[in-house]
């Protein structure tokens, strides 16, 4: 299963170190990390999304519980969170065609497009994993020259 | 507020501590912190190698539970203490290790005996700090100590730059500090607890499983109470062993690749165990699936992250294991439970126990390793404190050395560490100068670590090396042996060198025995020496360790002696 953890921590060097350094040792992998400084600028929010069975996200969990410098470790209940990455893509354009096909695809992701030229246009997606997937698939065919995400950042909506 | 330089107040902050004795080396790195030796009341002891000062740490704080603290300077002398640390953080031992580093301003720069120790020592310490700031020494140290010492225990690790040493600072010794994401005490599980005395009530086959965590947490009479309460065979991890007396007609020792027959046997039967402090290793239960197919488990530990790690588990109770066991005699004796009487269980259990002390074959040499270690028993008192290397004499003394005195064995039993048994023994013996300290010892293993005899002399720690030499790297050649067809690669350790004049040469005793009556004697001259002693005991190089469970087999397919 794909877990999102939410994960506050001291906002001091070297902990990202040891937060990835844990994923490593205990044979676990991160499929997307984000960090960022929270209101108060002495924690940090990391977000990190990786995969695994329960048992084993569920011993992610309580590995990084355990580590002093973490203050709160929570796994986010997906259907109750709202959690979004941000990708850069830069596409090919082959013909006037493909231009005006790129801008209809972005239209229709809600994306911006920025830095259009005569043979390639950037897009910025703000969208779930899936969604982002979903469009990176759509772009292929045109040809993707590069691409830069950012990993997910999330936060639980409140309870009603 | 006092104004002085850091190395000044590391030392202050750790006699604050109670801390009574380093055991480190010096280097150029860590120059200020030694000149302040000369004015604290803090005594040095000088090893021969940074490791051997780690495991002397080791070794004091598991005897004392209270932190030992070893010292070393950058570069190698930090890397040179990383397998103790290692070591220590395996069997969740209680240390301070304080490294001298480069001054900050070099910090990266690859300086003379620079190395990233804190990056390197991250995945084996508990934590480990870096203060950038004379005045951050006082808390740094306190918040250590509590640290290393509090909840399940492990190594700290404080590494301090040269200019953080010297520079002065106005300091601060705290009385209060605050880790927002360290939370070591919880209260006692009551629902859980309870539900565990009525699972262990219905089993018909109940066993208790005490591991490390049962001595760490000193649960000797809480353990004891609730065994004989509900009339339940004890069972121990190596590392628990002689958490429960070993004479006790209730204890069946450990089980495990090296277990008692007696033990695996009763271990594979039960329907439901109590596992009080373990990780369950895998050296311990064999096959994880094989284990918990079968088995309800109830599973104590401090350590919220060991639940479900390796076992899954029935009930989880969370929490010190001596706090939840006192809990659990309290609720029993409420209960008024069921009181020692014989069910077909305890009657299986007592006559499994008779059949393996009748049928278990032995070496039938004069020096076989089971009469060596029952004649050391025999001549050793009580309170006596054993320490091993690793290899087969170990598991020898896992298999014939009772532990009559509960929380008096240790060893290196995670990590494995060869070399570990004669430093640790030496700092066990500084926590614990009234009572004999033995280091069961093989040729392989105290050849690591052999030049603490140094330190044993000069600075009169006079402890026991009690080596079982078959001249071989025993343990691999008994696996070579096995599992390789008797192709013996890398084991042979030729006669080399002479123990006795090995001793002999650093001002330390060395004794032969080639008989049980020069054992016996050698034994007594050791007891009564003030200065340590080794007593080399040349046995048969093809004795294997038996009973044997192999790896990733399940423990009731034991190999026996034929």
């Amino acid at each position: 299963m794909w877990a999102i953890l939410s994960i506050l921590v001291e906002n001091k060097p070297g902990i990202l170190f040891k937060v990835t350094h844990l994923f490593r040792s205990r044979n676990f992998n991160i499929d997307s990390i984000s960090v960022g400084v929270t209101e108060n600028p002495e924690y940090s929010r990391m977000t990190i999304t990786t995969y695994g069975d329960e048992k084993q996200v569920s011993q992610i969990v309580k590995q990084l519980d355990k580590m002093i410098d973490t203050v709160e470790v929570k796994q986010l209940d997906e259907p109750k969170t709202v959690y979004r990455e941000l990708s850069l893509f830069k596409i090919k354009v082959g013909n006037a065609n493909d231009s005006m096909e790129i801008n209809k695809l972005a239209n229709a992701y809600g994306a911006k497009v920025h830095d259009v030229r005569k043979d390639s246009i950037m897009v910025e997606l703000t969208a779930t994993p899936d969604q982002t997937r979903a469009f990176e698939e759509l772009a292929k065919p045109f040809g993707i020259i590069d691409v830069a995400r950012t990993g997910v950042a999330a936060l639980q909506r409140s309870a009603s | 507020m006092e104004s002085m330089s850091g190395a000044k107040a590391l030392m202050t902050a750790m006699e604050k501590e109670g801390v009574k004795q380093v055991f480190g080396l010096p280097g150029g790195a860590n120059l200020p912190m030694y000149d302040e030796f000369a004015r604290c009341n803090i005594r040095h002891i000088l090893v021969r190698h940074e490791q051997s000062a780690a495991h002397m740490a080791d070794g004091f704080g598991r005897v004392s539970r209270k932190p030992g603290v070893c010292f070393a300077t950058s570069g190698p002398g930090a890397t040179n203490i990383l397998t103790g640390i290692a070591t220590a953080q395996a069997d969740s031992a209680p240390m301070i290790a304080v490294t001298g580093q480069v001054p900050v301003a070099m910090i990266g720069r690859d300086a003379f005996q620079e190395s990233d120790i804190i990056g390197m020592a991250n995945p084996v310490v508990k934590y480990a700090f870096q203060p950038r700031d004379a005045s951050e020494i006082p808390e740094v140290v306190k918040k250590g100590f509590f640290i290393a010492e509090t909840g399940r225990p492990g190594p700290v690790l404080i590494d301090i730059p040269k200019d953080v040493q010297t520079n002065t600072a106005e300091m601060v010794f705290p009385d209060e500090f605050k880790i927002r994401g360290y939370h070591p005490w919880t209260d006692p599980d009551i629902v859980n607890i309870e539900r565990a005395i009525d699972m262990l009530m219905q089993a018909q086959k109940p066993v208790i499983l005490a591991g490390g965590g049962t001595i760490i947490s000193s649960a000797f009479a809480e353990l004891q109470a609730i065994a004989e309460l509900l009339m339940i065979p004890v069972v121990t991890t190596f590392k628990g062993k002689g958490a429960f007396p070993e004479n006790h007609p209730l204890s069946l020792g450990p089980i495990g690749m090296h277990g008692h027959a007696e033990a695996n046997k009763i271990m594979s039967e039960a329907d439901c165990v109590l596992a009080i402090g373990t990780r369950f290793s895998d050296r311990s239960v064999g096959t994880f699936e094989a284990f918990e197919k079968r088995l309800k488990i109830i599973h104590m530990d401090v350590d919220p992250a060991e639940i479900g790690k390796n076992q899954t588990t029935q009930i989880a109770v969370v929490g010190d294991v001596r706090a939840s066991l006192r809990v659990m005699v309290k609720m029993m004796m409420q209960k008024t439970v069921k009181k020692s009487e014989e069910t077909p269980w305890t009657k299986h259990v007592k006559e499994t126990k008779e059949y393996w002390k009748q049928n278990l074959k032995l070496h039938p040499g004069e020096m076989g390793a089971a009469k060596i270690l029952r004649k050391l028993r025999e001549l050793l008192p009580h309170d006596s404190i054993i320490t091993t290397e690793v290899g087969q004499h170990q598991m020898w003394a896992s298999l014939f050395y009772d532990v009559i005195q509960p929380g008096t064995f240790f060893s290196s039993t995670g990590l494995g560490t060869m070399g570990w048994g004669f430093p640790a023994a030496i700092g066990a013996k500084v926590a614990r100068p009234d009572v004999p300290v033995v280091d069961i010892a093989g040729d392989g293993s105290f050849n690591m670590t052999e030049n603490s005899l140094a330190t044993a002399v000069l600075e009169d720690i006079p402890v026991i090396v009690f080596l079982i030499n078959n001249f071989t790297l025993g343990m691999v050649a008994q696996w070579q042996r096995t599992f390789y067809d008797r192709r013996m690669i890398g084991v042979d350790q030729g006669k080399c060198p002479d123990y006795v004049k090995l001793a002999e040469s650093y001002g330390a005793q060395g004794i032969r025995a080639q008989s049980m009556d020069e054992l016996d004697k050698a034994i007594r001259t050791a007891l009564n020496s003030d200065v340590a002693t080794v007593i080399d005991i040349p046995i048969d190089p093809e004795e294997d360790v038996l009973p044997f469970v192999a790896p990733g087999t399940s423990l009731s397919d034991m190999i026996l002696p034929s």
